[in-house]
């Protein structure tokens, strides 16, 4: 028997609220199945499944907050009889709300009772009363414009009720029962264009106070504990900006790839090869990462970051990496992670150039070791053997933990990445 | 109206429609004629990208890197959509 936890998506989750359950008692499931959505301080992640086995009893039901590491569900695992599920363990402490009372919709008790009777989900009744509070008029309101699926027959969870709400879908047009949130986007009208292809989860959705405080978390500790050293070149991309250029001229525009990727590939294959700076600092020991999983801090429109890994960076070719970067750009943006890519980063890229700055001495997020920044790529002065001439150049930063390296092994990185950035072709 | 007024005006809607994915109508509508996007939209390099993309695949006219300083703000992308 196994039990599967409330998983730690990332060093500065406390807990989380399980907003679905994609498996029930009985499903058989395998290792890296996505079996539940859960809602962070961040965003809503697809956790993937660490085993494989059968789905005993579910331990927590959806709409639920825990703590990190409460068992959420039983999975027998194969070979074992799939035997009742163990008594309901103890939970660390009470479980809290779903919101945050702030972010509650306002509603007495008894109105509330009358919502969940009749199924209606208060995030999307309008309130009529004092402080928008939401009256038993408003809720009977909701109930007779809102297109009623047929009674006590299916079941919609909580959040693709809300996710319907969000994205305009009618509920009564949906057959699965029950109907869960992916039934919901796929029924959605699909978004303007591809610029943001995934579903976007609005912005009030997002707690920002949360998110905020995730992030002072996770840099307090970071600068807390992590004694950091830090680094800095200016690296020539002529060569580099030139390659791009005449290559973005000979593909159609939907397949054009941004400086940015060169970058990152080059951040990737220095990684690999100084493999002292890759991997995470835990139990007071160096443990190398098991692969190149770049983190790509991402800033989200509105406010706050994300560093989701871009898995096996160094493996992919240009092409592929820039698709596989839009793509996750565009789905952290959304709130679409899995919580494997929220877990498994083994060093971060952060590229400050679209915001115009030519150099970041970065935070380095805990546990992993280093963080390599890039400015913006400008125009400057360069002396070419002995003559002044303009170059584009950006100067990349690393920020180092000594614990784990020193100066001359982050050095070592920099200047990997300045070497591999002079032959773009074998990126 | 004059031809040109309306060249103008609709290469300013399909602009609107390119940067809709980026921001809602009404920030559109706020935004001033020589505002620089990239900045006002934060738009970052693959945003960007997409939004040259969406250009081209509007108006039928492959838009090429150096051609991206003309697209600067609202007032210089009518100016080069409508080739001026």
């Amino acid at each position: 028997m196994a039990q599967f936890v409330m998983p730690s998506l990332g060093a500065d989750m406390e807990e989380g609220t399980v907003l679905e359950w994609l498996v029930k008692p009985g499903d058989s499931v395998r290792k890296g199945d996505v079996v539940a959505v859960i809602d962070t301080a961040k965003a809503a992640v697809d956790v993937e499944c660490f085993t494989s086995g059968t789905i005993g009893e579910i331990l927590v039901p959806e709409g639920e907050k825990v703590p990190v590491g409460i068992p959420l569900a039983v999975i027998a695992e194969p070979g074992t009889a799939p035997v009742p599920a163990p008594a309901k363990p103890v939970r660390a402490r009470k479980p809290t709300r779903e919101r945050p009372p702030s972010k509650k919709p306002l509603a007495s008790p008894p109105v509330r009772t009358f919502a969940a009777q009749h199924g209606i989900d208060l995030a999307t009744v309008h309130g009529t009363g004092r402080g928008g509070a939401i009256t038993r008029n408003d809720v009977a309101r909701a109930l007779t414009t809102e297109p009623r699926p047929a009674p006590a027959v299916r079941r919609i969870t909580p959040y693709a009720r809300k996710l319907a709400a969000e994205l305009g879908v009618d509920l009564a047009g949906l057959t699965a029962d029950p109907v869960r949130a992916r039934d919901v986007r796929a029924a959605a009208v699909p978004p303007r264009h591809r610029a943001e292809p995934a579903e976007p989860r609005p912005r009030e959705d997002r707690d920002d106070d949360a998110m905020r405080r995730a992030i002072a978390n996770l840099m307090t500790r970071s600068k807390r504990e992590i004694p950091h050293y830090y680094l800095s070149t200016t690296i020539d991309l002529h060569t580099a900006t030139t390659w791009l250029r005449e290559r973005n001229l000979q593909v159609p525009v939907t397949e054009r790839v941004v400086p940015a990727t060169l970058l990152l590939k080059a951040s990737a294959l220095a990684a690999k090869q100084v493999p002292q700076l890759n991997g995470r600092w835990l139990d007071n020991a160096f443990q190398p990462g098991s692969g190149i999983h770049l983190g790509i801090a991402v800033s989200l429109r509105g406010g706050g970051l994300i560093a989701p890994a871009l898995q096996d960076a160094d493996t992919l070719g240009i092409p592929e990496l820039m698709v596989r970067l839009r793509e996750l750009v565009s789905r952290t943006r959304s709130g679409r992670l899995t919580s494997s890519e929220l877990t498994t980063a083994t060093i971060t890229v952060t590229n400050l150039g679209d915001l115009g700055v030519e150099s970041v001495q970065g935070v380095i997020y805990p546990p992993q070791v280093a963080l390599i920044g890039f400015g913006a790529v400008v125009p400057r002065p360069w002396a070419v053997d002995g003559m002044l001439t303009v170059r584009p150049v950006v100067t990349a930063t690393l920020a180092a933990d000594h614990r784990a390296s020193d100066g001359a092994t982050g050095a070592r990185l920099l200047n990997t990445i300045d070497r591999l950035l002079q032959r773009p072709e074998e990126l | 109206m004059t031809s040109q007024t309306a060249a103008r005006e609709l290469a300013l809607a399909a602009i609107h429609d390119a940067l809709g994915g980026f921001a809602s109508e009404g920030e559109l509508n706020s935004l001033g004629p020589d505002e620089n996007l990239r900045e006002a939209l934060e738009l970052d390099s693959i945003d960007f990208l997409s939004f040259v993309e969406h250009l081209s695949t509007v108006t039928g006219h492959r838009i090429e890197e150096d051609d991206y300083p003309r697209l600067s703000t609202l007032n210089s992308c009518v100016d080069f959509l409508t080739g001026r």
